[in-house]
Order: structure tokens, then C-alpha cells, then sequence
């Protein structure tokens, strides 16, 4: 066997499909409508730290959020989609700069809706699967049980690191505390959400009304690892446009290159319903369903493969 | 000049005059935030290890460090002894120097020692050695139940995963920079 590495894999990845069989059998059941938006696209979403790789003049999508939205904005209110997206630069036992995501869309609800609709699909896969009401992962068992825990961020900032996450914006330290103290602790006895970011990683995430400082934005996290980030989206295009400028600014302060503001989507964007949106690991999710370490237990090939 | 996205297993750097290795290594970005490098580093002088966060666009030195290719002769205790190849003369290293080297040190293997101000402070080894299998499981042809890797122990005393058609006394490549299993050394 010259390539046993690959051939050691088959049980996992005949794991892999019946996931992902499983997670279009859960969105099918639920009337979503399967969708596939094209992979090169001439304009990626402006954020400071997510780097695509160019490809011809456009781009290898960092995530098919534009195109699904535009879909939103064109009368089609329940869509998934699950598609191989690309980042360059990110490797690591959680990365690989080509990896597969699943993003799903609907009209009406809001990142509450989707923190329970996330709960209803994993426990389902986890039916389908055998493994009962937990899963077993790094030597913790995750109890499934709704409710998972809801801590926002301000909350986990304070109870983990000491530190309210303004402040942490201000010394320049956010990324730092959060990889170091609070994701670690995350989704450790029970999965974690997340939620209510401070206005400054809004992303396209609209403002929470009462409380204009934070963005309704989550992030689901199970064993410490990082599995999905939902909005209740944004739908006012001038101020989305403002949060593109912003990134743009700080990739330029950073000294990175810079890509066209995507105006059609911001073209159609005052036509899209409110709506909440999702993107979900689907090789992490492999990785803690399967109770593997490292991400490239779960793909055939990872790029030093080829 | 590095910068962070350089950073590896076994990358020597310097840091305020003295050479570190870097022992542990992980890529970390947190949602929609900057990629951070969490690192554990081994001061290559007085073997401490710090931990060690550097973020996008960190730069800093490789360490410089005098590179003599030397051969390995054999162990006394805690004591490796080299021979440098141009001068003959023979050298000292402590366990705790050589480190995970000492995983791959057969006889008259070829390495390069690290010498800092006339100083033996580390091993360089090549990327693959290849290492006889002293101890492993038998391997059942067709029990594809067991399609996954077993332990077994090299004539170093190193122990690592091995696939399970790989019998004792079978010679196999090692990658020196992850300890991994490579292939078969077809005898």
C-alpha cells in the first residue's frame, strides 16, 4: 500500500457522507431549498482578516454568503448550501485553507431562531449517527440536552479573563483573550452560544436595537472549538457600506491588499427581507461528531498531500 | 527576517540575543479576528520554556547559530558523543541538550550541531532517518477491523504509530519533524 495514509481513512470517511447526507436530509425535511452560487466570484466580502486567494482577477470564495443573500433579496426565503470555500494563509490542526462549509439562510426569525435550529440539527445528526444524547470529545462529554448554554460576550469576557471585552477592544487584546482564556472553556460540559458581539466585529451582522453597542452575531462552540457564526443580517445598504469602508481601511493600515466593494449585492440589499444567515464548519463538525484532533483526520487530502 | 507565518516545529529564532526552539506550535484565529501563532519556545542556553503568542505580521531574526557537521558515535548514560567530521575531534552533548534528537540517533548517523559562542547547544537532524522496528503487534492479514495504526518501538527505544502490515525487524522511514511514520524500507 503506497498510500496508506489516505487508505486508513475510509471508515471516517464513509462517516463524512452519511453527515452530510444527514444534514440534507434534516434542511430537505424543513423545506429549505438546496442551492449552489458560484466558487470565483470579482468581489469577496471586505474584512480585515479573512485573506482570499485571486484567481484570475476574481476571486476563490472566502464564504458564498453574497450570492445567497442576493437569493434572499430575490424572493427565496429558506436556502442551504454546502460547498468547499477558501482562506488563504490558514493552517493548523482546526485549518486547512481549503475547507468545506455549510451556510444556511432563512427570511423572518433571528440569530436566537437559528442558536435553535443549530441545537435541532446537531442532536439530530447525532441521532442518525448512533451516539445517543452526548458526544465524547478530547476526553470531555458534551451533554446535548436543550438548552445549551446561551453567555454572551461581555459575560464570558468578565467570568473567564477578567476583562470587559470594550476594554479589550481598546488595549488591542480581543483575539488574544478569547483564544487564550474564554475559547477553551466553551462547550466543555454542554455546547456554548456565544452571542452579542461589541459593534466593532459586527461583520454583516445588524445592531441590536436596544443596544446599539453589540451586533446580534453568535458563535456555537463545542469542546472549545469554534463550529459556527450566525447574524440576524444587516439589511440597510448604506450602512453596510459603512462597515465595508471601515475593513477596508484597517486592510489598508495593515497593508494588505484591497478588493472591490461588491455593489450588486449592496445594490440589492434593500430589497432583502430581515433575515438571519449562518456558516457552520462541516470539518469540524466531522472532527467532534468523529472525536478526532486534528482536521486532517477528516478530509482525504490536505494540501501537503498533493 | 521571519515573520509569523514562518513559524513551525523546530524553527530556531532569536529573541533578545538568545536562540530559542520553537517546541510547540499552533495556527489560532477566532472568529472573524486575526490569526494568532501560540507558540511554546525552549531557550536554547538555559533550557526554559516560555509561551509565546505572535500575531499576523510579527517579524524576527533566525537564530545564529555555528552549524558543524558532525557524526554520531554512541551514548554513555546521560552523555551523546559526536565526531566532527572535518576535525576528528570528538564532543560531549548532555540528554537534555540533544533533546528529541535522541529519538533518532543510530550509529555514524550524519547530523549538524548547533554551536552557540563555541557551544554545543542543539542537534540538527536530517528530515527522514530511517529506524529498524524492535517491537510491534503481529499484523492478521484481512482483519480489516484493525485497519488503523498500531504501536510500535524503533531501535532507539522511540516509540511511534505504525500502519499494521509492518513487522518486527522491518526498517522504516521516520520524518524526523513530526515523528511520524513514512513508509516501508524495502529490504
Amino acid at each position: 500500500m503506497k498510500n496508506w495514509a489516505l487508505a486508513r481513512k475510509k471508515g471516517v470517511l464513509w462517516q463524512r457522507a452519511k453527515i452530510i447526507q444527514s444534514i440534507r436530509g434534516f434542511f430537505t425535511s424543513r423545506g429549505y431549498l438546496e442551492v449552489e452560487t458560484p466558487h470565483r466570484i470579482p468581489a469577496p466580502v471586505p474584512e480585515s482578516h479573512i485573506d482570499p486567494f485571486s484567481s484570475e482577477g476574481w476571486f476563490l470564495h472566502p464564504s458564498p454568503e453574497l450570492c445567497m443573500k442576493r437569493m434572499l433579496s430575490a424572493g427565496y426565503e429558506k436556502i442551504f448550501q454546502i460547498c468547499h470555500c477558501w482562506r488563504k494563509g490558514e493552517r493548523g490542526s482546526h485549518h486547512t485553507p481549503e475547507f468545506t462549509l455549510l451556510e444556511w439562510y432563512r427570511v423572518g426569525g433571528d440569530y436566537f431562531d437559528l442558536m435553535v435550529e443549530c441545537e435541532e440539527l446537531i442532536q439530530t445528526l447525532v441521532g442518525e449517527l448512533g451516539l445517543g444524547d452526548s458526544l465524547q470529545y478530547r476526553g470531555h462529554q458534551i451533554l446535548l440536552e436543550s438548552p445549551w448554554e446561551r453567555i454572551t460576550v461581555e459575560e464570558a469576557f468578565i467570568r473567564y479573563a477578567r476583562i470587559s471585552a470594550k476594554e479589550a477592544i481598546q488595549k488591542d487584546r480581543f483575539d488574544e483573550v478569547m483564544v487564550r482564556e474564554i475559547e477553551p472553556r466553551l462547550g466543555i460540559e454542554r455546547p456554548t452560544f456565544l452571542y452579542d458581539y461589541p459593534s466593532e466585529r459586527r461583520s454583516l451582522a445588524r445592531l441590536k436595537k436596544e443596544e446599539p453597542s453589540v451586533a446580534e452575531r453568535f458563535e456555537l462552540y463545542l469542546g472549545g472549538l469554534e463550529m459556527a457564526n450566525g447574524f440576524s443580517e444587516l439589511t440597510d445598504p448604506e450602512e453596510q457600506r459603512r462597515v465595508f469602508q471601515s475593513e477596508i481601511l484597517i486592510r489598508q493600515s495593515l497593508g494588505k491588499p484591497v478588493y472591490p466593494i461588491p455593489e450588486k449585492f449592496l445594490d440589492e440589499l434593500k430589497e432583502m427581507p430581515p433575515s438571519a444567515g449562518i456558516a457552520l464548519g462541516v470539518d469540524r463538525l466531522v472532527m467532534v461528531l468523529l472525536n478526532e484532533k486534528r482536521i486532517d483526520e477528516v478530509v482525504a487530502f490536505t494540501p501537503e498531500d498533493l | 527576517m521571519y515573520t509569523a507565518s514562518d513559524l513551525k516545529k523546530g524553527l530556531k529564532i532569536m529573541i533578545n540575543n538568545e536562540p530559542y526552539l520553537v517546541t510547540y506550535f499552533e495556527f489560532t484565529k477566532p472568529g472573524k479576528g486575526q490569526a494568532l501563532y501560540r507558540t511554546k519556545l525552549k531557550n536554547m542556553l538555559t533550557g526554559l520554556t516560555i509561551d509565546r503568542t505572535f500575531r499576523e505580521g510579527d517579524s524576527f531574526e533566525p537564530a545564529s547559530l555555528e552549524e558543524r557537521e558532525m557524526q554520531y558515535l554512541y551514548k554513555e548514560g546521560d552523555h551523546y558523543y559526536f565526531m566532527d567530521n572535518e576535525t576528528y575531534e570528538q564532543i560531549v552533548i548532555e540528554e537534555e541538550t540533544v533533546g528529541e534528537a535522541r529519538y533518532y540517533l543510530i550509529e555514524n548517523l550524519n547530523v549538524k550541531v548547533l554551536m552557540f559562542r563555541e557551544k554545543p547547544i542543539g542537534v540538527d537532524l536530517p528530515n527522514f532517518v530511517n529506524l529498524k522496528v524492535i517491537k510491534t503487534e503481529a499484523w492478521v492479514k484481512g482483519d480489516t477491523a484493525k485497519s488503523d495504526y498500531k504501536p510500535a518501538t524503533v531501535e532507539t527505544g522511540y516509540e511511534l504509530r505504525v500502519p499494521p502490515f509492518i513487522e518486527e525487524g522491518e526498517v522504516i522511514t521516520v520524518d524526523t519533524r513530526t515523528g511520524e511514520y513514512v513508509t516501508r524500507v524495502k529490504g
